[in-house]
């Protein structure tokens, strides 16, 4: 959903776009693999010439007049009524609901005993969950926050980030009836709405990763913005990992190689299959953070219709995978569990919200993004199928936990929910 | 403050806590927003013909005091989601307002239309500013109501349920905001 809005960021989205039509001319080789073979549509006619006009360009038909976001429901969806039945996953996997009731659940973390920490983004509140005999117990352990979307576990540690202030609430585990005070580890930050909310992590090298997003769909961003940080874990020593990273809201580390991988979400508004989503890596050794094309190139090989007239996508660090276009790519997770077969071994889990800004909603799913010995790209496939039924959404996937058992976590922020995703031969 | 000092008085605080069905809590409402869910006071938006889901993110958002109104935190507090939901479908059935003041010059009207259009309101709020869904019917509201709103998401003082508003209001220019208001507040 985080995707949902950006583009409304309108003057934004509309002054700096030529039309759909153009920008297909400008760059043949953008459709991607990954993109679904469509034709280009015929652009319609811009209503202005206006090139100062934020209507300029933008498409005026009654077809993406009818993209308007989608905003899930406030409450959670009662356990009796969720979409366990329309979803799908390969043969000898199982999905059963692990929790119900976590309004608005977004990302997840694991603490080392097994407590499951989940954030939210429209509500303001995070959860503990705990399970006991297979029993799950939902506590909401702090309230009053401001999209306190991201959260991260050390050494007993819970950090949860909100829009503009990351905070730690140590010992937390013995204390979820009554959450100690937070201390306030990082507020250099942004306070813009826009992708303002946070993914956190933090990473083998015992850092706290911080993304922050560009302030709008497409803009020029300031030297703060559409970049990822890290710091030591009280907040020092602040460092940049990205830049040129439009909004990233899921990463993780390679259990092989240590590098970093995240996902990005694309631009609105250019057209319905481009540019996709991308996954991106930075090498464990990186010396100097690598720069990721935004608002310059998008996808790895598309320059931008208004910002990337005088570059060239060959100055920038090239995805390790696209996406799909529109489809809001999320939280991930590399496997490293026993339980399911091997060929998951070490693969991504990722999961896609689902878009808006398309007419056919694509996305929708956690896909399994397997990687070569390299760490390049080599096969991605659907995992976990469903949560879009009929252009319409039965469930919105968030982000993915791997559990000490082997077994995957889901969240679900449209029905409030966490799945558990297991495999029995 | 000083409208909703006069709402507190007339509906006393004391109602929301005790146990009532939908059909009793609705006229409780109806006092501050309007005999027909059609609001003659300031401050006090109509919610007549609002969407149902519109509705209900907004008292969930009350009752859990992330959107904040002395009023309306009080009127909520403690009320279950069923009661919400209740009281959300109640209101969205209503017949929603019509505009009923002088017709607008031409210039205004222009002028509002450009804007609507300029900033896509329409995108998300539908064609004839209906609303949709969690998106608020905009057609007829009060226009102090607009304004003021409109004011809030540009401020941050309101943070939207999802932050669209906010988004968008960033790119909304302080003086076109009267104008807005005023046209949409008039839309027939």
């Amino acid at each position: 959903m985080k995707r949902l809005m950006r583009s409304l960021n309108v003057a934004v989205a509309l002054s700096a776009l030529l039309t759909a039509g153009v920008a297909f001319a400008q760059s043949p080789a953008a459709p991607a693999a990954d993109a679904p073979a469509a034709p280009a549509a015929p652009a319609p006619k811009p209503p202005t010439t206006d090139r100062q006009s934020t209507l300029f360009g933008q498409p005026q038909t009654a077809e993406a007049a009818k993209l308007a976001p989608v905003a899930g429901p406030v409450l959670p969806t009662p356990l009796a009524k969720l979409p366990l039945a329309k979803l799908h996953v390969p043969d000898g996997f199982k999905v059963e609901v692990y929790a119900s009731g976590v309004g608005n659940a977004r990302s997840m973390r694991l603490s080392d005993k097994g407590t499951l920490f989940v954030g939210s983004r429209v509500l303001d509140k995070v959860y503990a969950i705990t399970s006991e005999n297979g029993v799950q117990t939902v506590k909401v352990i702090a309230s009053g926050l401001h999209r306190p979307n991201g959260v991260a576990f050390h050494n007993g540690s819970l950090f949860v980030a909100e829009l503009s202030k990351i905070w730690r609430y140590d010992d937390i585990e013995a204390n979820l009836d009554h959450p100690p005070k937070p201390t306030l580890i990082y507020d250099d930050l942004p306070k813009d709405e826009a992708h303002g909310w946070k993914f956190i992590s933090i990473g083998p090298d015992n850092k706290l990763y911080v993304p922050i997003g560009s302030p709008g769909n497409i803009t020029m961003p300031p030297s703060t913005h559409a970049q990822i940080r890290r710091m030591d874990l009280d907040g020092k020593n602040v460092e940049l990992v990205a830049t040129g990273v439009r909004n990233s809201v899921g990463f993780d580390w390679s259990p092989i190689t240590k590098d970093l991988y995240f996902t990005n979400n694309g631009r609105d508004w250019v057209s319905e299959d481009i540019p996709n989503d991308t996954l991106h890596r930075v090498s464990a050794d990186s010396k100097t953070p690598p720069n990721f094309g935004f608002p310059f190139c998008h996808q790895g090989n598309f320059t931008d219709p208004e910002f990337g007239w005088g570059r060239s996508c060959d100055e920038f660090a090239k995805p390790t995978a696209l996406l799909g276009p529109h489809v809001a790519s999320l939280g991930m997770r590399f496997y490293t569990g026993d339980m399911f077969p091997a060929s998951y071994k070490n693969a991504i889990f990722i999961a896609r919200h689902g878009s808006w800004n398309r007419t056919k909603k694509l996305g929708g799913d956690i896909v399994v993004v397997k990687l070569k010995e390299d760490g390049t790209f080599a096969s991605m496939e659907p995992f976990m199928t469903g949560f879009l039924e009929n252009n319409k959404y039965n469930g919105r996937p968030v982000d993915v936990q791997p559990m000490k058992d082997g077994s995957l976590l889901v969240s679900d922020d449209w029905n409030g929910a966490v799945y558990r995703v297991s495999y029995a031969k | 403050m000083r409208f909703a000092a006069i709402c507190l008085a007339l509906v006393g605080l004391s109602a929301p806590a005790m146990a009532q069905t939908v059909a009793e809590r609705l006229p409780t409402c109806l006092s501050c927003h309007g005999a027909q869910g059609i609001s003659d006071t300031p401050g006090i938006p109509s919610l007549a013909g609002q969407p149902a889901d519109y509705l209900l993110v907004q008292l969930v958002l009350f009752r859990d005091k992330q959107r904040v109104s002395e009023v309306m935190n009080a009127m909520a507090d403690g009320l279950s989601d069923d009661d919400l939901r209740g009281l959300a479908d109640s209101m969205a059935k209503l017949a929603p307002p019509k505009a009923s003041g002088p017709v607008l010059e031409a210039a205004v009207l222009d002028q509002g239309r450009g804007l609507v259009e300029k900033y896509r309101c329409g995108s998300c709020h539908a064609a004839n500013l209906s609303g949709q869904e969690q998106i608020p019917r905009l057609a007829a509201q009060r226009e102090d109501y607009l304004g003021k709103q409109l004011t809030d998401y540009k401020s941050n003082a309101r943070a939207g349920y999802d932050p669209a508003m906010n988004e968008v209001a960033q790119e909304v220019q302080p003086a076109d905001i009267p104008v807005l208001a005023k046209y949409i507040a008039n839309l027939r």
